[in-house]
């Protein structure tokens, strides 16, 4: 029963770091670049709901969506600003670019928020949603972790539909499969660049959400740590792939709940990162992802 | 003299300029400190300065030479400072400074460059951002092991564990040297400046030998078309690992100068934001520019101590430097737009156009 609990709380926890990855994972596959601000972005939407939700006392959903519409904003100004120049710049210039807006990023909160960690209200709790008993009161599972679930796999779903089904989304599909010849067929590159980091970075509003409202401390490098698992999580399960994310993001968060509650929880995080370095030195295209055959 | 230096290659006479730079702030330093003009707190600064300085020039040699982005020095520097001091609270008081010291840097530095090859084997098969991220990885790996990790010794030999200090098993007059994320403590000061400054010209005179050899070509080679340059046939795997167990060699130096500096030794001191801090001093110094990361080491660790109002934006004025000088010097309409700048003012035309080192 224990281990149940433990199973399902990671993969709740699962759940976050996907819908996490896929923002990593359709930013790195259209725009093929590591956008390592993107795990602030899911502090500073977490902050707008802590001020929203916990300050003002606004409605749980609506301070869900204000989150959303500040993070779309705050992500296409940050393409716009600091990636839509070095397009055609070396990865590694545009990698630190990436850091360095994702530090900008955790001191700005530092210096407008203070660096000490604020208690956060669940807004799942805050909706009037119960945690669900089963076998008698053995096994609680929390409303979160159902809320978490439920919402990864809609969010999921709705998007493999977006991507397969409609204009935008075959845009989005062609530019990652070849800029140059997307843009000679009339596609809008920097337009589809700009609405996948728009997309991206509302689902990690939804993420942070989701994560403040199970580990309910925020402070500004809340969304560091989680981050670089979801981009671990995304690499897991084959970078580029939708589905991929979702299947790493899950067995990351069963694997690291599981070693923090039978192995260390010093140690948790190391074997988090152990899995990356196997998964990249044995199979380095992912459980699902395509093989990219380097030309000369 | 002169004459001779006129005559001299222009990469030696480039080299003899950062010696130069060196010694002069060196020297300078010193009279100062003679003449009693400088403030205690400065004084302090001047261990870390040669630390950081060092740590910048190891990690130039993996981001501009090598290019691949490295983002677990601090790794290798924390394995560095451990390894080293562990060795010198060990002998320290048993020999004479004059051994014990440099035996601590050179333990420092081989266990250092040990994990470089361990921590390089898996990771320089892969490039870019992979490689990025997987050097994070594993210094986070590096982090959170030390920072749970007891060790001890008594009369029945070493004992180690990675849950808490009781399972252990030491004897009741055992000695606990490493205690979890308490690290090391009651360490015996032993860094001076000069100890530091002395690091430095090893440094440079290794690492600017290394780029200006065979070998270095090589690197730079890699970096520039690695499969042109497989296909004349340098050996990829080699050349990158040289490179990078060189530059974890010496990252562990200066981990070990830095934790004889102080009296407590934390794993958690060496953590992604260090790792980001002296990624800063590389980038603002110039990728590939062995003198401007001893500049930007230097100026950037004196100035928030100087302006002191400054420590509060300390990181965001490194985090708006990453941005702005990659944007400055890596954007293709900003180059455009200075060259335009700079052609309206020369009036030369047709000048060779220098490449920049990516």
């Amino acid at each position: 029963m224990q281990f149940l609990s433990y199973l399902i709380s990671g993969i709740s926890l699962g759940s976050v770091y996907a819908l996490i990855a896929l923002g990593y994972t359709m930013v790195y596959g259209i725009a093929k670049m590591l956008n390592f601000a993107h795990g602030d972005i899911i502090m500073i939407g977490s902050y707008v709901i802590f001020f929203a939700f916990g300050g003002f006392g606004w409605n749980p959903i609506l301070s869900v969506v204000v989150s959303m519409v500040v993070c779309t904003i705050l992500g296409t100004v940050i393409e716009r600003v600091a990636y839509r120049p070095l397009r055609e710049a070396p990865s590694l210039a545009v990698l630190i670019t990436a850091i360095g807006v994702s530090y900008l990023l955790q001191q700005v909160a530092q210096l407008m928020w203070s660096p000490d960690p604020k208690s956060f209200q669940s807004i799942v709790a805050g909706a009037g949603l119960k945690p669900l008993e089963l076998f008698g009161g053995k096994l609680t599972i929390s409303a979160e972790a159902i809320v978490t679930i439920i919402a990864c796999v809609v969010i999921m779903v709705a998007l493999t539909a977006f991507v397969n089904h409609t204009v935008p989304g075959h845009a989005m599909l062609a530019v990652s499969e070849d800029r140059g010849a997307a843009q000679l067929m009339g596609v809008n590159v920097n337009a589809t660049i700009a609405l996948t980091f728009a997309i991206g970075s509302a689902l990690a509003a939804v993420a942070g959400a989701l994560l403040c409202s199970s580990y309910p401390t925020l402070s500004p490098t809340t969304g560091a740590m989680p981050g670089i698992k979801a981009f671990v999580a995304a690499v897991f399960g084959g970078i580029g792939s939708i589905p991929g994310a979702f299947l790493g993001g899950v067995l990351l968060g069963v694997i690291e709940n599981l070693s923090k509650a039978y192995i260390s929880t010093q140690l948790s995080d190391a074997i988090v990162f152990l899995v990356l370095i196997v998964v990249l030195v044995v199979k380095p295209t992912g459980l699902l992802g395509k093989k990219i055959n380097v030309k000369v | 003299m002169l004459s001779r230096l006129k005559t001299m290659k222009k990469t030696t006479r480039s080299n003899l300029i950062t010696f130069g730079i060196v010694i002069v702030f060196y020297l300078v330093v010193q009279i100062l400190s003679g003449a009693g003009l400088t403030t205690r707190s400065f004084e302090g600064q001047l261990v870390p300065i040669c630390a950081y300085v060092v740590l910048a020039i190891s990690l130039n040699l993996t981001v501009g030479f090598l290019g691949e982005l490295s983002l677990g020095h601090a790794g290798f520097m924390s394995v560095g400072a451990f390894s080293g001091v562990l060795l010198w609270t060990l002998v320290g008081d048993s020999l004479p400074a004059f051994v014990a010291i440099p035996l601590a840097f050179i333990v420092g530095g081989i266990v250092a460059g040990i994990f470089g090859v361990i921590v390089g084997v898996p990771v320089l098969r892969l490039s870019g951002d992979y490689l990025a991220i997987v050097t994070l990885a594993f210094g986070e790996i590096i982090k959170n092991i030390i920072n749970a990790l007891y060790l001890g010794v008594d009369e029945n030999g070493v004992h180690f564990s990675l849950t808490d200090a009781n399972s252990m098993g030491l004897s009741a007059d055992g000695e606990t040297l490493i205690n979890g994320a308490m690290g090391i403590t009651g360490i015996k000061k032993a860094s001076t400046f000069t100890i530091g400054f002395v690091l430095i010209l090893i440094t440079l005179i290794v690492i600017l030998n290394l780029i200006n050899s065979r070998t270095g070509r090589a690197i730079m080679a890699i970096r520039d078309n690695e499969i042109a340059a497989q296909s004349v046939g340098i050996n990829l795997t080699r050349f990158k690992l040289t490179a990078f167990v060189v530059s974890a060699v010496f990252a562990g130096f200066a981990g070990v100068l830095y934790g004889l500096n102080y009296s407590s030794l934390v794993a958690s001191r060496f953590d992604y934001n260090t790792s980001i801090q002296i990624l800063v001093f590389v980038v603002l110094g110039g990728i590939g520019s062995i003198r401007g990361s001893i500049i930007a080491a230097a100026l950037l660790t004196v100035l928030p101590e100087v302006l002191r109002g400054l420590q509060d934006y300390r990181m965001l004025i490194y985090a708006i430097v990453l941005i702005v000088v990659m944007i400055f010097n890596q954007s293709p309409q900003i180059i455009a737009w200075r060259k335009r700048i700079i052609g309206r003012f020369s009036s030369k035309k047709g000048e060779p156009e220098k490449k920049e080192v990516a």
